[in-house]
């Protein structure tokens, strides 16, 4: 008797099942990403310096978040949607000389007499409670930082033509699939050169505890 | 002719199944490139505070150091109710930081440890207390760059 053949199973679908599979997953799964607001701490000083400098008033800005989430501005209650919009006016009033000596010839503020005298001497000082809520710190710190970059992607604009915002070029330079070791030169002398026109200057003291 | 064999009527012709491996084998690699593992099961509530002034850390990057914080989840209620540490797999102190640092340091080389990033995972319900024993103990370590992890807010129009 001749053999019986067993019968195969039909796989001609089976691609088409995987490719289901595969879609499928592409459109539930999000790949997660860390994003996240990067601020550099001070130095850890065991003893105060000697001499610290001094500061004029007009020069700091200060920001106190209490323990029920409410924020001053300048010893004024303020809400937090115009918080960028001070902060800008302060960094960028330009009234005075910079720590060189130099004017701020790229500042579009008010040059008020009151206000900061240069981008590179103005300080913003946050203070918080303990019991603040970290939500609360890190919208300030959010606004306070969109404050800078508004200000950098400005300029960035200026001085390198439409669509090299600050914001972008810093994506670029960071990325790292991004081999291209000549455009990377270029874009850090950009970056560093905008990063000194509007250094990010956000000053904490440490927080009371009462 | 005897040459060409007559077709049996009403079979299909076998397909071939040589490439299905190939597919499965593509599924696994996407999947193993693309996601990361959990190395560690959370014992804190970690819900990120919204921002959008935000940059992008990436995770297989061995410069950075994680610190969770947040509220403990259930399970772990014996560390009470309010936002505690998580250092690695365990609730910690943060007195306990200092060896936490140490160890992590110890896992690179001498290159990066400068560059490390501190990255803080916190709960947006912890208060800043505690945010603040962690970043003074960072800055004894001199550990000075962090970033306060956050999910991106919705865009409002």
């Amino acid at each position: 008797m001749a053999k019986r053949s067993i019968p195969e199973v039909n796989a001609g679908s089976m691609a088409d099942i995987a490719f289901l599979l595969l879609i499928f997953f592409l459109v539930t799964t999000t790949i997660e990403q860390d994003n996240g607001i990067t601020r550099k701490l001070p130095r850890w000083e065991e003893v105060p310096p000697p001499n610290p400098p001094i500061i004029k008033k007009k020069n700091i800005f200060t920001v106190v978040v209490n323990k029920n989430d409410r924020m001053l501005v300048e010893d004024e209650l303020m809400e937090l949607k115009d918080l960028k919009k001070a902060a800008m006016e302060f960094i960028d009033n330009g009234g005075g000389v910079g720590t060189e000596g130099e004017k701020c010839d790229y500042c579009q503020g008010e040059r008020s007499e009151s206000s900061s005298d240069h981008p590179s001497k103005a300080i913003i000082a946050l203070k918080n409670e303990r019991e603040t809520s970290y939500s609360t710190y890190v919208a300030i710190q959010n606004e306070l930082g969109a404050a800078y970059t508004e200000l950098r992607n400005r300029e960035a604009v200026r001085l390198y033509g439409q669509g090299n915002t600050f914001t972008r070029m810093n994506a670029i330079y960071k990325d790292p699939k991004v081999k291209d070791d000549a455009l990377k030169a270029k874009l850090d002398t950009r970056l560093k050169n905008l990063k000194k026109m509007y250094p990010q200057i956000i000053s904490e003291a440490e927080s009371k505890t009462n | 002719m005897a040459k060409f064999k007559k077709k049996k009527d009403g079979e299909l012709p076998q397909a071939s199944t040589a490439a299905l491996p190939d597919i499965v084998f593509m599924l696994l690699f996407f999947f193993m490139t693309v996601t990361v593992m959990k190395d560690n099961s959370l014992m804190v509530e970690n819900k990120l505070p919204e921002a959008d002034d935000i940059e992008k850390l990436n995770r297989k990057n061995d410069r950075v150091m994680y610190i969770y914080a947040g509220k403990p989840v259930a399970g772990y209620e014996k560390f009470g109710t309010e936002a505690v540490l998580q250092l690695n797999d365990k609730i910690a102190q943060p007195s306990e930081l200092k060896q936490y640092i140490h160890a992590e340091r110890a896992l690179r080389t001498e290159e990066i440890i400068p560059f490390m990033i501190t990255a803080l995972k916190v709960d947006k319900n912890a208060n800043m207390g505690l945010v603040s024993d962690v970043k003074l103990e960072l800055r004894k370590e001199n550990m000075l760059k962090i970033s306060y992890l956050s999910v991106k807010k919705p865009e409002v129009k």
